[in-house]
């Protein structure tokens, strides 16, 4: 049985050589010359003054601004260095009153506002870092955008459809919109 | 928009809305490219295990027989069953010291630009039998603990070795059946390089290339900074957020496909890094299952006679599917107190709606549910989706999934010599009751046999059922819950079943990074993996010195939609009765409290 000990050892310290060193740097190499922007991050912006991810989102509460998924990453939420889930369970209380405060939250900034908020809006990301709202969630937000921002409702309507997404070859996955892309180019609009 | 109408079992409110058209339609596109890629994949993996020529051994020979020389392996020595396992065992044990010992020392290793320190005795311990079981279970969070060094060197490597270990023993027990008055199954090395070389790794590279043209990081660098849009938020006083990078497209293409499942960071594929777009989430949704569907028709293959692989695979296929539709819908109807708040939850061409807590907006409802339920009935365990956020018919199916055995589809390997020990069940007990010996591919199946047999499916229930009853009579088993009620009850038996069944994916409000469940948790998936592969050996082993029987015409034929039935049959009665019991403690009571509003 002791005759094993040797080849063990030997063959581990080849496939550690192969796919823990060859490997990797294989995949980076040609990651890097294959696709470059994708393989560093998705960043916006420039190489010296990036603007954030197209991939991550970011933190927004403030009226002016397209709001996101409600985040659960701790100490502060779309924290891109530790990503989480709420892991709450449906019947917990916690997740009841969280849900509560954020529809709460929603209407005291535009009580104008009536319509049942999309669930997306108020219910926690499984990443905490999910760039996307629903087309619904978006739309629910363009009169308290435009609104705050003296903008008509139609030119922001106009905006959130241009920043809004299919479904990948009109089958895959969900019809989205990019919430720091849109906030990015509110920010344009108005300069 | 047109919605289709299911009725799931009777246990959703008929007239809700279900599943979209366009949900439907992603599911069956998904279960179509499955079945066109299994069949080719499966043929190529005969050929391989076989050591018959293909262009991609032609070029590679040369690395494999260097390989060999480099060992000091001889690739064409049998070996018998005992020698088999213990060639495993010794590599997975320096596997395993490996893995601890990179955890231990990386804040001495190179590649750690985050300067990450050293991991606590208790969770390297976890970390290293996780990873060498092909289980994946993290009590750790990746982007906060493992240096890029210990990422690739421990993780990776055994994201690889411990998936082509899973194969070398299907391979050996299908020797089993090949063979007659035969000593030995095989050579244990030979079929782990071959697993390696010419299937895992360039099928990874492959896929992780791919991954990166969609989004998935690979990166030496250290992580980046970028200022926040909204500069002074009103709940922190940061002006910048910090992205977490690293070479994870590499680690992801192998962990979806070798049914590993641990992510790099620690959202998993839920982390838009590690899975970007509702394509990358196809292929990675894919990968979950490719393999363990392929080896399905490696075994047709090899034992010559195809329908044998069709007919287990359609088992696998049909249970997965039914379930599948039962996940949706539960996820798909939401949580009745979240609409009794004011939140819409009904779906509509502008939203997935549905139970959205834990899901990522790509994917909606449709491909969190289909994703949860694959990655259980494959012991993958990855996720892309929170299990623990979904309403609790939702979190039933991929618990019951994984306490089946890890059979419909199962892991690389695993799967299939676990569903096999579960043919060799249901051809007893209709052996039994017809009356004559039961045989299978021509091997009389006798008294041994069936009791590995038994073993192999009383190992997984003790440690479960058994650890489940431990962790809640000790303190340190309890507070370790999150949620309150009969859901923390299920935090608990999901930990316990993800451990023995090897899948690795968790309801991840248990707080498990500590010394209780680390060490027990630890404990149960070593159990979980060689307390099956030694028994599946031992009957490899059997099988293959005995002779093989002709067929008869009062032999039962195990190709047909009976015998598909009666497979079927088999493993979920077992799986009820053995777990309804616990089941009911859990998600039945919380479905029964949402309901039913008393919350």
């Amino acid at each position: 049985m002791t005759t094993h000990i040797k080849p063990a050892l030997l063959m581990l310290l080849i496939f550690t050589l192969l796919t823990g060193i060859v490997y990797p740097l294989a995949v980076t190499f040609s990651a890097q010359l294959l696709f470059p922007s994708q393989a560093n991050g998705s960043l916006l912006g420039t190489k010296e003054q990036p603007l954030g991810s197209e991939l991550i989102g970011q933190a927004f509460s403030s009226p002016e601004y397209f709001w996101g998924r409600p985040s659960a990453t701790s100490p502060v939420p779309y924290n891109g260095g530790a990503s989480s889930g709420s892991n709450q369970g449906p019947t917990n209380p916690a997740l009841i009153a969280s849900v509560k405060a954020r529809i709460k939250a929603l209407r005291d900034v535009n009580p104008s506002q009536l319509e049942a908020v999309p669930v997306d809006l108020v219910t926690a990301s499984a990443s905490g870092l999910d760039p996307h709202i629903s087309p619904a969630a978006a739309k629910y937000q363009i009169s308290r955008v435009a609104i705050v921002r003296h903008l008509s409702p139609n030119s922001v309507s106009d905006l959130v459809d241009r920043y809004t997404e299919g479904r990948q070859w009109r089958i895959l996955g969900e019809p989205r919109v990019n919430v720091l892309e849109l906030n990015l180019a509110l920010d344009q609009h108005l300069k | 928009m047109r919605v289709i109408y299911l009725s799931a079992g009777g246990v959703i409110l008929s007239g809700e809305i279900l599943m979209t058209e366009n949900g439907l339609f992603q599911i069956i596109l998904y279960f179509i490219t499955l079945m066109l890629l299994a069949k080719p994949l499966g043929v190529y993996m005969a050929m391989v295990y076989e050591n018959r020529p293909v262009v991609i051994n032609r070029l590679l020979a040369p690395l494999e027989a260097g390989f060999y020389h480099l060992s000091g392996v001889s690739p064409e020595q049998d070996m018998r069953w005992k020698e088999y396992a213990a060639a495993l065992l010794w590599f997975n044990l320096f596997g395993g010291l490996a893995v601890f010992a990179l955890q231990m020392l990386q804040a001495h290793l190179p590649l750690n630009p985050q300067q990450l320190g050293n991991v606590t005795v208790d969770s390297a311990f976890n970390t290293a039998v996780s990873f060498i079981t092909n289980t994946n279970w993290q009590g750790y969070s990746g982007e906060t603990t493992m240096s890029y060094f210990t990422q690739m060197l421990g993780l990776n490597v055994q994201n690889f070795v411990s998936a082509a270990t899973g194969m070398a023993v299907l391979v050996a027990m299908i020797r089993g059946f090949q063979r007659t008055h035969a000593d030995g199954i095989g050579n244990f090395w030979a079929d782990l390089t071959r697993g390696i070389l010419y299937i895992l790794l360039p099928l990874s590279f492959l896929i992780a290339v791919a991954l990166v043209g969609q989004g998935v990081v690979q990166t030496f660098k250290p992580y980046q900074s970028v200022p926040l849009v909204e500069q002074v938020s009103s709940v922190t006083e940061k002006t910048t957020q910090t992205l977490a990078l690293g070479p994870a497209a590499s680690q992801i293409a192998i962990k979806q496909l070798g049914t590993n499942g641990g992510g790099f960071f620690n959202a998993n594929s839920a982390h838009p890094y590690e899975n970007p777009t509702p394509l990358s989430n196809f292929l990675e949704m894919l990968l979950l299952v490719l393999i363990p569907a392929a080896l399905c028709h490696t075994f047709g293959t090899m034992v010559g006679d195809t329908r044998q692989g069709w007919a287990i695979l359609s088992a696998m296929t049909l249970v997965l599917i039914s379930l599948v539709f039962v996940t949706v819908a539960a996820e798909q109807v939401g949580n009745p107190a979240l609409t009794a708040l004011g939140a819409q939850q009904s779906v509509s061409i502008d939203q997935a709606g549905g139970n959205m807590e834990g899901k990522d907006i790509r994917f909606g409802i449709v491909n969190s549910a289909l994703w949860a339920t694959a990655t259980t009935a494959a012991s993958n365990g990855s996720v892309n989706a929170m299990h623990d956020s979904f309403t609790p018919l939702g979190g039933l199916v991929p618990m019951w999934l994984i306490q089946l055995g890890e059979v419909i589809f199962g892991g690389v390997g695993s799967g299939l010599y676990g569903m096999l020990v579960f043919v060799l069940i249901a051809v007893f007990v209709a052996g039994l009751m017809i009356g004559r010996t039961p045989e299978y591919l021509g091997k009389k199946i006798e008294a041994f046999e069936i009791k590995m047999a038994a073993l192999i499916i009383l190992i997984p229930a003790f440690f479960i059922l058994g650890g489940t009853a431990l962790a809640i009579m000790v303190e340190a088993g309890k507070t370790a819950v999150a949620n309150p009620g009969a859901h923390g009850f299920s935090e608990i038996l999901y930990a316990f079943s993800s451990a023995a069944g090897n899948n690795g994916s968790a309801f991840a409000g248990l707080s498990a990074n500590a010394p209780f469940y680390n060490i027990a948790l630890g404990i149960v998936m070593l159990f979980g993996r060689y307390g099956i592969i030694i028994p599946v050996l031992a009957i490899a082993g059997s099988l293959a010195a005995k002779k093989t029987v002709p067929t008869t015409l009062g032999t039962l034929p195990t190709h047909t939609p009976l015998f598909v039935m009666l497979l079927i049959g088999t493993v979920l009665l077992v799986g009820a009765l053995t777990f309804v019991p616990a089941l009911a403690l859990g998600p039945v009571v919380e479905h029964l409290m949402m309901t039913s509003a008393k919350i």
